[in-house]
């Protein structure tokens, strides 16, 4: 039905012009939902955009063939593609939170797309506007039709985005990264419906996806891109169990497994000759751990925000951020600690690193109880002693400072090495530890890639010396090799060094690999706590259990 | 490539882009001619002796009847109008740079405090910036006038008319440099380089300046050019109502005020000559915030 | 909602009372009040009998609380030039300068709107250059210059329109209006464009800016992806919601229009409120500059209360709450 030959899709630059898509072939049937794959720059949202005529500007489809059915997409002026948008063809964005007009009432929106691809009146519309919500399983439709995007949760947005998208019974449908932004109960509603809309309606879906478990759960047929190209395409079975090609065989060697744990990934290393010359910078963290692996404890820790004021008299009350937190992580051990968004994740990290004060309850580091928040000395040992990785490489170094100032900065102002060029040796000597070359040290932080910034970030850390690392979410802005490559520096930066890690995720499969015990974190309070095998084998809570259920991943079966 | 392409965008943009080079032609050449303006002069407007009645209301050189000697004519107390003008740009740019001076540091200062400490601080910041608001530029520069015309003895008020002339500049401009500060420094506040830093235990002065304030520079510069602008625009608006600067101390703004007098007999380039290059003058400097504004929010181009 | 307008409600008063503690403090502070009031044949006594009477020996805060109630009640004290009360002089001008910046804001809208929007969305196109390039004259060239241009080709030369004064006006009530008869809108007319120009060309940058951001968000190109007819995209989707900023920047132009009324109004010896404010500045008349602040102070508060009530029409996020 949808049939791509030769796509080639072309950006004109300042200086010639950027392929961005070149001999991709692709058919998708009816009812067919077709996973496209591939990490960033893959040029997956590209071809999704070309197919629907929406290409950013200047980007335009410079050869082959895109057919409809018997309609040839590159044929139609731009009236005639305008009116095949949303009748024929319609899209779903990853972000329900921006993808729907805040100003007008979801009706509104119904009604308008209906008429324009529909001779239907008014009262015809709604009385379809209302049995969509229904179908797509939005309750009491005939009245919430009436409210706006913003008095919706994210999963019902999503809802009613999808209903946006099949209101006019189009043929295609190019999904976006469609439950990136969800949480995975969220994710799993959403992805039944688009299986369900798939064989009822046989609308075909292209499901554009970084996520290999959301593709081996719910699509048919996966084409793997990379760098513009298609790399292979078949039965998704096939291509994601006995995949044919080197890079899928890489790319499904990255994926963390939520079954079991790997010791290693399979990722090509970083250079061994860098790695040796990281000597000095071993030398000095060892020095500095002569005393023992430190622990810490938490004890019914809770953390309040105050409720935003909605009257002179009348205040929401607190909202509770952290419930009643118990959680002893032991000296040279990895915490994992998982929980969808909104959990209190971060919040946690928060206030152990200080940012956030808590409402009652103690930390200890060690022997040391961790005074709250903003009571909390500058001069405070811990501040030193726990250091932070964060989640987004692109915001956690200062773009506007030099690598070798980003590295020596925790050197000079913990007071480690007076001399400066000792400091800057040993920041390049710690680059070599992290696997960077050590000339990474005169450059700027956009010179690198987000997972060498990742790395950097990592040395950063751990130029302050410290005996407890926090990991937020450290690799949830990469892509999956990436990830791969970070999570073995940690294991082995770990194992070399005794660092007692909180190791912070949404993702269970990564937790599973690094952690040695997992806390699963459930609107600010801990469900459940234990050894993190024992604990994904047998789990006891039951919100753990639908957790583990309902994440996506490939069968088994399909494993090599 | 792609790098070096990166690297170089704003050059490479620049070298493409005639109107900006035109206008930093224009703004270069002012600048340099209002600071070089004693030596490349014919006369000092400010010395009586330099320039002779004699030569008044001479008209351009390709007009009848003009002096070679000057080109752009003479206004009608026989002055050089480019000695004038190149003597008025530098006291127009003289006050509106300090003036600019004053309000950068003063604005910055409070927006990179307001953002970083928010809540109450934020609060009362932003509370006295809308009151400032609510009394414009030339409200706040009139006002100040007037009270310096209240409290300063009328010995001295000549004296310190450009004193006054520059603090009700600053003043009035000060505003915008808080309130593009403090946005700024909100969006820096929940990047995680600053956590990192305010989690080591750094001292917020260096946070503030060290950490934040070269990451806002780029928006903060954009405001400095368009605030060199107005407050080129507005002392020249001041001296036109005649409370800016007196006629024998003459900025821009009081040759065109003086030059109103011509407006309807022939002497017309007394009024015009003046004019022109004051819009030239601000023009250019607007071409090249619109164009810094380019480079630093690519997305609106 | 109600707690949003009451809150900014009580961020105007804040407003206004440090306004009037302004105004107060230039009473008060700036030369003494009682010599600008009696002559030089008054006697030490008499003028220190007048200080008592007048309360200015009172505690300070005393004195600012009796100032700030009596302009509550409209009582503005007396001008040290012409010995009339502030209020009457305010008054009889007010009308002049809100026509004056009334019209020049609607002039504004009208052309920067449509403007803006056009070029926001042909960005590439010839006419946008062209716009682009004349608004950023339009911005350098200052405000007084422009006024002389025009009374110079429109007055001077052409003789179309009259250069000074509101021409013919009608008293209605006790508002002298310029707009009920053809002479008085000739006589306007130049004014008020000088006074748009710069309103226009601040507007049109800024609906461009903020619909070329929209046009770049999720649910434009999600509408465009439904196939919505392309003037609902534009207009019903697209400009609905670039207003929200831009009517809270209009708000604040409003302060733009009455500031530049006084360069205006002294190009084209409007008898309005600017006007009488210069006056006052050159004879260091203080009652009149502080009321003067004042009532501009009070204007641009009201305005900004009506753009938070539009704001909350406009966006449902404001006026309804709850989510489930």
């Amino acid at each position: 039905m949808l049939t791509i030959k030769d796509l080639l899709v072309k950006f004109p630059m300042r200086f010639g012009a950027f392929t961005a898509i070149e001999d991709v072939d692709m058919t998708i049937k009816p009812g067919e939902i077709h996973g496209l794959v591939g990490e960033s720059g893959a040029g997956k949202s590209t071809v999704g955009a070309a197919v629907i005529g929406l290409l950013q500007s200047p980007g335009y489809v410079a050869n082959g063939t895109l057919t409809l059915g018997d309609t040839d997409l590159r044929n139609l002026s731009p009236a005639e593609a305008h009116k095949v948008r949303g009748d024929r063809i319609s899209m779903i964005f990853q972000d329900p939170q921006t993808s729907l007009n805040p100003l007008m009432t979801i009706e509104r929106q119904l009604i308008e797309t209906i008429q324009t691809h529909s001779s239907l009146s008014e009262s015809e519309a709604i009385n379809r506007a209302v049995d969509l919500l229904e179908d797509i399983g939005i309750k009491n439709a005939a009245e919430r039709i009436k409210a706006y995007p913003h008095q919706f949760s994210g999963g019902m947005r999503q809802r009613v985005v999808i209903a946006l998208a099949i209101s006019t019974d189009p043929e295609l449908i190019i999904a976006d990264e469609p439950t990136t932004a969800l949480d995975v109960a969220v994710q799993s509603q959403v992805l039944d419906l688009i299986q369900r809309l798939a064989k009822e309606r046989q609308i075909a879906f292209m499901l554009i996806t970084h996520d290999i478990g959301v593709i081996a759960q719910v699509a048919d047929r996966v084409t793997v891109m990379r760098k513009g190209r298609v790399m292979e395409t078949g039965v998704t079975a096939q291509v994601l169990g006995k995949p044919q090609h080197h890079y899928t065989q890489q790319l499904m060697d990255s994926v963390p497994p939520l079954d079991r744990k790997i010791d290693r990934f399979r990722v090509p290393e970083a250079d061994d000759t860098i790695a040796s010359n990281g000597a000095m910078a071993e030398n000095w963290l060892l020095e500095g751990s002569q005393h023992a692996r430190t622990g810490l404890s938490l004890t019914g820790l809770s953390v309040e925000f105050a409720g935003p004021r909605t009257s002179i008299f009348r205040k929401l009350p607190p909202y509770v951020a952290l419930d009643d937190v118990t959680l002893n992580i032991k000296p040279g051990s990895i915490m994992g600690l998982v929980g969808e968004s909104g959990s209190g994740k971060s919040t946690l990290a928060k206030a152990i690193t200080g940012l956030v004060t808590p409402s009652s309850g103690t930390m200890e580091l060690g022997d040391v109880v961790l005074p709250y928040g903003k009571s909390r000395s500058r001069q405070h040992p811990s501040r030193q002693l726990i250091q932070m990785v964060f989640q987004d490489p692109y915001s956690s170094l200062n773009s506007r400072h030099r690598i070798g100032d980003i590295l020596t900065e925790p050197l000079w102002f913990y007071g480690f090495v007076k001399d400066e060029q000792e400091r800057e040796k040993l920041a390049a000597s710690m680059l070599s530890l992290v696997g960077m070359q050590p000339d990474a040290i005169s450059k700027y932080p956009h010179q690198f890639s987000g997972g060498q910034r990742q790395r950097i970030a990592v040395a950063r850390a751990l130029l302050a010396r410290p005996r407890f690392l926090i990991c937020d979410e450290p690799t949830s802005a990469l892509d999956v090799s990436i990830q791969a490559e970070i999570l073995n520096l940690l294991k082995d930066l770990q194992a070399k060094f005794g660092l007692t890690i909180l190791f912070i995720s949404h993702n269970l499969a990564v937790v599973r690999q690094m952690a040695d015990d997992t806390a699963v974190l459930r609107s600010g309070k801990i469900e459940e706590v234990g050894e993190t095998n024992a604990l994904y084998t047998a789990p006891q809570a039951d919100y753990t259990k639908s957790l583990l259920d309902l994440t996506p991943v490939m069968p088994t079966t399909w494993q090599t | 490539m792609i790098a070096f392409v990166k690297k170089y965008e704003g050059l490479w943009l620049f070298v493409h882009s005639p109107a900006a080079i035109i206008a930093a032609l224009v703004a270069v050449l002012t600048f340099l001619g209002a600071a070089f303006a004693p030596w490349i002069a014919l006369v000092n407007p400010y010395d009586l002796a330099s320039f002779s009645l004699f030569d008044g209301l001479l008209p351009p050189t390709w007009l009848d009847g003009a002096n070679p000697k000057f080109i752009l004519g003479t206004d009608d107390q026989g002055r050089d109008m480019i000695s004038a003008i190149l003597y008025g740009a530098r006291l127009s740019l003289v006050i509106g740079l300090s003036a600019l001076s004053i309000a950068a540091v003063l604005g910055v200062g409070l927006g990179l405090a307001a953002g970083y400490y928010g809540g109450r601080f934020d609060a009362i910041v932003m509370r006295i910036a809308d009151v400032q608001l609510a009394l414009p530029a030339i409200l706040t520069a009139l006002l100040i006038d007037g009270i310096a015309r209240g409290i300063l003895p009328a010995s001295i008020q000549q004296d310190l008319r450009v004193a006054v002339l520059t603090l009700a500049i600053a003043l009035s401009l000060w505003v915008n440099f808080a309130r593009t500060a403090r946005a700024s420094t909100f969006v820096q506040m929940n990047k995680e380089y600053v956590q990192a830093a305010i989690m080591m235990g750094q001292r917020p002065i260096r946070v503030m300046f060290v950490h934040i304030l070269p990451n806002i520079l780029g928006p903060l510069l954009v405001i400095m050019t368009v605030d060199l602008a107005s407050a080129i625009l507005l002392e020249a608006t001041l001296s036109f109502l005649g409370i800016g600067l007196p006629a024998d101390s003459p900025s821009l703004g009081t040759l065109i005020r003086v030059g109103m007098q011509f407006l309807l007999s022939g002497e017309w380039w007394i009024l015009w000559i003046p004019t022109l290059f004051l819009v030239a003058l601000v023009v250019s400097i607007n071409i090249l915030g619109d164009f810094l504004r380019d480079i630093f929010n690519p997305r609106l181009r | 909602m109600v707690y949003f307008i009451l809150k900014r409600m009580i961020q105007s008063v804040f407003v206004m009372l440090t306004v009037a503690f302004l105004a107060f403090s230039l009473f008060r502070f700036v030369g003494d009040p009682i010599t600008q009031m009696t002559g030089v044949e008054t006697s030490v006594e008499d003028q220190e009998r007048l200080r008592e009477e007048l309360g200015l020996n009172d505690p300070f805060v005393y004195q600012f609380t009796r100032f700030t109630g009596d302009m509550l009640k409209g009582d503005f004290g007396f001008s040290y030039r012409t010995r009339q009360p502030v209020a009457e002089m305010i008054a009889s001008r007010i009308p002049a300068t809100l026509e004056l910046g009334v019209v020049a804001l609607i002039i504004s809208l009208l052309v920067g709107i449509p403007a803006g929007v056009y070029t926001a969305l042909k960005p590439r196109g010839v006419l946008t250059q062209t716009i682009l390039m004349t608004t950023l004259v339009g911005v350098s060239i200052p405000t007084f210059v422009i006024g002389i241009m025009l009374i110079f080709i429109f007055g001077v030369q052409l003789g179309w329109l009259p250069t000074f004064g509101r021409g013919g006006t009608v008293q209605i009530g006790g508002w002298e209006s310029s707009l009920f008869s053809f002479d008085g809108w000739r006589a306007l007319l130049l004014p008020a464009i000088t006074l748009g120009v710069y309103q226009l060309t601040l507007t049109m940058r800024l609906v461009r800016a903020e619909m070329m951001e929209v046009m770049r968000s999720d649910y434009i190109r999600f509408a465009m992806a439904r196939g919505v007819p392309t003037a609902s995209l534009h207009y019903r989707h697209a400009l609905a919601n670039t207003m929200v900023p831009v009517i809270t920047i209009i708000g604040l132009q409003f302060g733009g229009v009455i500031a530049f009324s006084i360069v205006t109004e002294s190009v084209f010896q409007w008898p309005g409120m600017g006007l009488l404010f210069l006056e006052s500045i050159r004879f260091v008349d203080i009652p009149v500059m502080g009321v003067y602040l004042v009532v501009i102070a009070f204007f641009f508060v009201l305005v900004n209360l009506v753009v938070d009530l539009l704001y909350v029409a406009i966006d449902p996020r404001l006026r309804i709450r709850d989510v489930s």
